[in-house]
C-alpha cells in the first residue's frame, strides 16, 4: 500500500533529528524521498498535493502499549475498530499487550493477530508476547518461537510475575532474542482487592487502598534482576514518585532500563475517584499530586522515555457496576494525545521531548526502524493542528469501548492526517483544505 | 469532584435542600441542626404519647438490601410505617452483579414501580451515588461498604445530645475497626462539623492509612486514649471479614481493645458507653460494660427509628401541621 504524496508548507518537526522547519516533504513509493524547502515533483510524474501550512509534520506516531482484545473479548474491542481507534488518534504503529484470550503465549497466536492485522487494519500492529504461559506466573512461554514469529517485546501486562526466580529468568532468557521486558509493577499481595491509590482518599471514600509500595516493590526487584542479569527492562505505565527515583537511580547507575507514562498518570489524581465513576479505575491507580509531578518531571529529563496510552477498552457492562466489580482500565487511543500535549502546553514539558517520547523513543524501545522522518524511511507521518480546540466526545470514538473518564473535556491540538507508507489512511480536515 | 447532586424536578422540594442523603460528608451543620431538630420535635411526640402526623400517607419507601440486615432495614421500616408511609422490603444477597442483573437495572426495575423514596444498603461503596445519579429519586444511604452510614451518625448525635446536651467542645473516641467502619466515618464527618473533638483508636492494621489527615487524634493503646473523653463509641469487629494479618485473635484484640470495667477506670466518671449493634458480647465490649449505668446502646436503637423518622419526613418534603415546628 505505499503510495506517493507531496506535503507542502508544513512545520517539520522530527526529534530524531533534531528538525525544526517549515517546508516540504516528497514521499515516493511509501518512503521519505526529500525534505526541504519547494521541492519539485519529478518531471512526468503526478503527485498528490497535501497542504499543511500551520499544521505541525511529524514522524508517525507509535503507542507501545495497547489491549486490542482480540482474540477472545472482542465485544470489548477488535483489531480493526481498535487500530481505527489508533489511526484517528493519529497512531501508524502501536504495539498489543498479549492477554488475549487465547493468551498470546505460542507463535501460532502471533502469527493468527498478524494475520488479522494484515486482513483488517491499516496502521502497523506489533504484537507482544507473553513471558509466562497463560499469563500464570508459573513457566516461561515459548518466548523464541513467537520472536520468530515477530514478537517485539515480552510481557505478563496486567499481572506482575510475582515468582522473582521466573522473573529472573525470563530475563536471563530474553538477551538471547534482544528482547525487552516489560514489567507491570504491582506486587499481588500488597494489591489485594485494592480498587483505588492508598491513601487520604481511599480512607475517605471507603474503598480499599492500593499502596504506592506495591508497584515500588517490584519496579526496584526488576532493577536488581536487569541488573543481574544484564538483560533490558522496560517499565510499564509508572505512577509514582518513588517509581521515579528508582529507575533516574538505576538509570544513573547504567542499568539498560527504559520506562513510560500514561496519558492519565499525567493528569488525574486520585479524587476524581470520589465521584465512583467506575471509568477511573485502573491499574495501577490514579495517584497524587506529588506523583504527577514527579513523572511529568521525569518526562521532561528523559528519566521516563516514552508516552503510551495503556488503551484498555472495557463494555458497558464491565463498567457499569459497583466500583468493586468493575473492570481495571481506560480506553485511550483517541484521547492520549491531546492530554500529552495539554503537559506541553501548560507543565512546560517542550514540544520536542513530547514528539520524541511518541515516536523516536517508543521505537529505539521495541527495536523498529519507525519514529523518524529521515530519508529513506518508511514515510508514516502524524500532521496535526497545534491551535485547534475541541471538546473530547466518547460518542464519536472508533473504539468499540467508551470507558473514558475524559468525556467533556476541553482540549487542544487536533490530529488532521495519519499517514502510514506514504498514504492516508485517517484524515479529519477543514472542507476545502484537502 | 464531590459536588451536591441537582434535584430532579420530580423529587419534591425539601426544606433540607439535598435530593439524598448520601452521607454526612455531604452534609452542612445547619442541614444536621435541622436533622437533629425534627428528631427530637417526633421524640417529644413520640414520649407524651401524641398522635404523630401521617407525612409519609400515601407514599412508599423501598427499602433495598444488598447485605443482610435485620436491625436498620427494620429500623426504616418502624419509622417509615409510624409516618403512615408502605414499605417495601428487597433483600439480594451479595452483588447484583453475580445474579446477572446490574445494580442500576434492579434499581430502575425498582424505580418503575413508582416509589416516592429507595433505602440503600450495599456491600460496595459508592453503590447509593450511582443510584442518586441515575435515579429521580432521592437515596438513602443506609450503609455502602466501609464508606459511610450516616443515619447511624445521625441517631448516635442525638443520643449524645440527649445525654449530655450539646456536642460542642466534647471529645469523643472512636474504638476498633476503623478500616472497615461506615459508621466510624459518618460518625467523624458528622461530629466534627457539629464541633467534636474526635480521636480513634485501634489496632494499626485496623486504622486506615492517613486517617490523621481526617483530623482526628490517633491512639494506638486504649488506656491512654479514654482519659478525658466525653463518649466511647466501640465498632462490632466482624473477625470473618478480616484477612488473616489484620489481627491475630480474638483473645488479643479483646485484650488490647476490649472495653472493660477496668479500662473504664482511668476514664472521666460520666463517660457515654456507645455501640452501634450488634454487640460480640465479651470481644470488643465486656458485658457488665454493655449493661452498665454509662451505657446508652438500647437508646441508640429507640433513637434510631426516630431519626429514620425526621430524615424520611424531610427527605419526602412533607410538612408538619402548622405550630407543630
Amino acid at each position: 500500500m505505499s503510495a506517493d504524496l507531496v506535503i507542502r508548507r508544513a512545520r517539520i518537526f522530527d526529534p530524531s533529528q533534531n528538525l525544526d522547519l517549515v517546508g516540504d516533504i516528497l514521499i515516493e513509493n511509501g518512503k521519505i524521498q526529500a525534505l526541504g524547502n519547494q521541492i519539485t515533483v519529478p518531471p512526468g510524474k503526478t503527485i498528490p498535493e497535501l497542504d499543511a501550512q500551520g499544521w505541525l509534520v511529524t514522524p508517525g506516531w507509535i503507542d507501545i502499549h495497547t489491549h486490542l482484545r482480540e482474540p477472545g473479548q472482542t465485544h470489548k474491542e477488535t483489531i480493526k475498530t481498535g487500530t481505527e481507534a489508533a489511526a484517528a488518534g493519529g497512531f501508524t504503529s502501536i504495539a498489543c499487550m498479549a492477554n488475549t484470550k487465547p493468551v498470546n503465549d505460542s507463535s501460532f497466536i502471533t502469527t493468527y493477530i498478524q494475520q488479522k492485522v494484515a486482513a483488517d487494519s491499516l496502521i502497523n500492529v506489533y504484537p507482544i508476547g507473553a513471558i509466562t504461559k497463560g499469563l500464570e506466573g508459573q513457566e516461561l512461554a515459548e518466548i523464541g518461537s513467537m520472536w520468530e514469529a515477530g514478537i517485539v517485546a515480552i510481557s505478563d501486562d496486567g499481572k506482575t510475575v510475582m515468582n522473582s526466580y521466573l522473573m529472573r529468568k525470563a530475563l536471563d532468557y530474553s538477551k538471547r532474542f534482544h528482547l525487552p521486558v516489560v514489567c507491570h509493577a504491582e506486587d499481588a499481595h500488597l494489591k489485594g482487592r485494592g480498587v483505588m491509590n492508598e491513601g487520604f482518599n481511599s480512607a475517605r471514600f471507603g474503598l480499599r487502598g492500593i499502596p504506592k509500595a506495591s508497584e515500588e516493590i517490584i519496579v526496584a526487584r526488576d532493577i536488581l534482576l536487569t541488573e543481574l542479569t544484564g538483560a533490558r527492562l522496560h517499565v510499564a505505565h509508572v505512577s509514582t514518585a518513588g517509581s521515579v527515583a528508582l529507575i533516574r537511580e538505576a538509570k544513573r547507575r547504567g542499568i539498560q532500563i527504559t520506562a513510560e507514562v500514561t496519558p492519565h498518570h499525567l493528569t488525574l489524581t486520585d479524587e476524581v475517584v470520589g465521584t465512583y465513576d467506575t471509568n477511573t479505575k485502573v491499574a495501577p491507580p490514579l495517584r497524587e499530586p506529588q506523583d504527577i509531578e514527579a513523572v511529568t518531571e521525569a518526562l521532561a529529563d528523559g528519566t521516563i522515555d516514552a508516552l503510551a496510552s495503556d488503551h484498555a477498552p472495557h463494555s458497558v457492562e464491565d463498567k457499569e457496576v459497583e466500583y468493586d466489580h468493575a473492570e481495571f482500565g481506560m480506553v485511550g487511543l483517541e484521547t492520549a494525545f491531546p492530554l500529552y500535549y495539554r503537559i506541553a502546553l501548560k507543565k512546560g514539558v517542550s514540544l520536542k521531548r513530547i514528539i520524541s517520547a511518541m515516536t523516536q523513543k517508543p521505537a529505539e524501545i521495541i527495536g523498529i526502524p519507525k519514529g523518524t522522518l529521515n530519508l529513506g524511511a518508511d514515510a508514516d507521518i502524524t500532521i496535526f493542528d497545534p491551535e485547534m480546540k475541541y471538546r473530547i466526545d466518547k460518542k464519536e470514538f472508533r473504539s468499540k469501548s467508551k470507558n473514558t473518564p475524559f468525556d467533556g473535556w476541553d482540549v487542544q491540538g487536533k490530529v488532521r492526517y495519519t499517514i502510514v507508507a506514504g498514504k492516508v489512511i485517517y484524515s479529519e480536515a477543514p472542507r476545502g483544505h484537502r | 469532584m464531590r459536588e451536591k447532586t441537582h434535584i430532579p424536578s420530580r423529587v419534591p422540594p425539601n426544606s433540607l435542600g439535598i435530593k439524598s442523603l448520601l452521607g454526612t460528608e455531604f452534609l452542612e451543620k445547619k442541614q444536621i441542626e435541622q436533622i437533629l431538630k425534627y428528631s427530637f420535635l417526633f421524640k417529644d411526640l413520640l414520649d407524651s404519647g401524641k398522635p404523630v402526623p401521617q407525612t409519609l400517607s400515601g407514599k412508599t419507601v423501598i427499602l433495598l438490601f444488598f447485605e443482610p440486615s435485620t436491625r436498620t432495614r427494620s429500623s426504616f421500616e418502624l419509622a417509615a410505617k409510624r409516618l403512615g408511609g408502605n414499605t417495601l422490603a428487597l433483600s439480594k444477597e451479595g452483588s447484583s452483579t453475580e445474579k446477572g442483573e446490574t445494580l442500576i437495572d434492579t434499581a430502575k426495575t425498582v424505580q418503575a414501580m413508582n416509589p416516592d423514596l429507595l433505602v440503600l444498603r450495599h456491600p460496595s461503596a459508592g453503590s447509593p451515588f450511582h443510584l442518586d445519579q441515575t435515579l429521580d429519586l432521592p437515596v438513602i444511604n443506609a450503609g455502602d461498604g466501609f464508606h459511610e452510614h450516616p443515619t447511624q451518625a445521625l441517631l448516635d448525635l442525638m443520643t449524645i445530645q440527649q445525654f449530655k446536651g450539646k456536642i460542642e467542645g466534647l471529645k469523643v473516641l472512636i474504638v476498633g475497626d476503623i478500616a472497615h467502619s461506615r459508621v466510624a466515618r459518618s460518625n467523624i464527618y458528622a461530629l466534627q462539623k457539629m464541633g467534636a473533638e474526635v480521636s480513634v483508636c485501634g489496632p494499626p492494621t485496623l486504622l486506615p492509612p492517613k486517617v490523621e489527615q481526617m483530623g482526628v487524634e490517633v491512639h494506638y493503646g486504649l488506656n491512654k486514649a479514654v482519659r478525658d473523653k466525653d463518649v466511647i463509641m466501640t465498632l462490632r469487629i466482624q473477625f470473618e471479614r478480616l484477612n488473616p494479618g489484620q489481627s491475630p485473635s480474638r483473645g488479643e484484640y479483646s485484650k488490647f481493645y476490649g472495653i472493660s470495667e477496668s479500662v473504664l477506670k482511668a476514664a472521666k466518671s460520666d463517660v457515654l458507653i456507645m455501640h452501634p449493634g450488634p454487640v460480640n458480647r465479651g470481644v470488643e465490649i465486656s458485658p457488665d460494660v454493655a449493661d452498665g449505668s454509662r451505657s446508652v446502646i438500647l437508646n441508640q436503637v429507640g433513637n434510631g427509628v426516630i431519626v429514620r423518622m425526621a430524615v424520611l419526613h424531610l427527605l419526602t418534603g412533607g410538612e408538619l401541621p402548622k405550630g407543630l415546628v
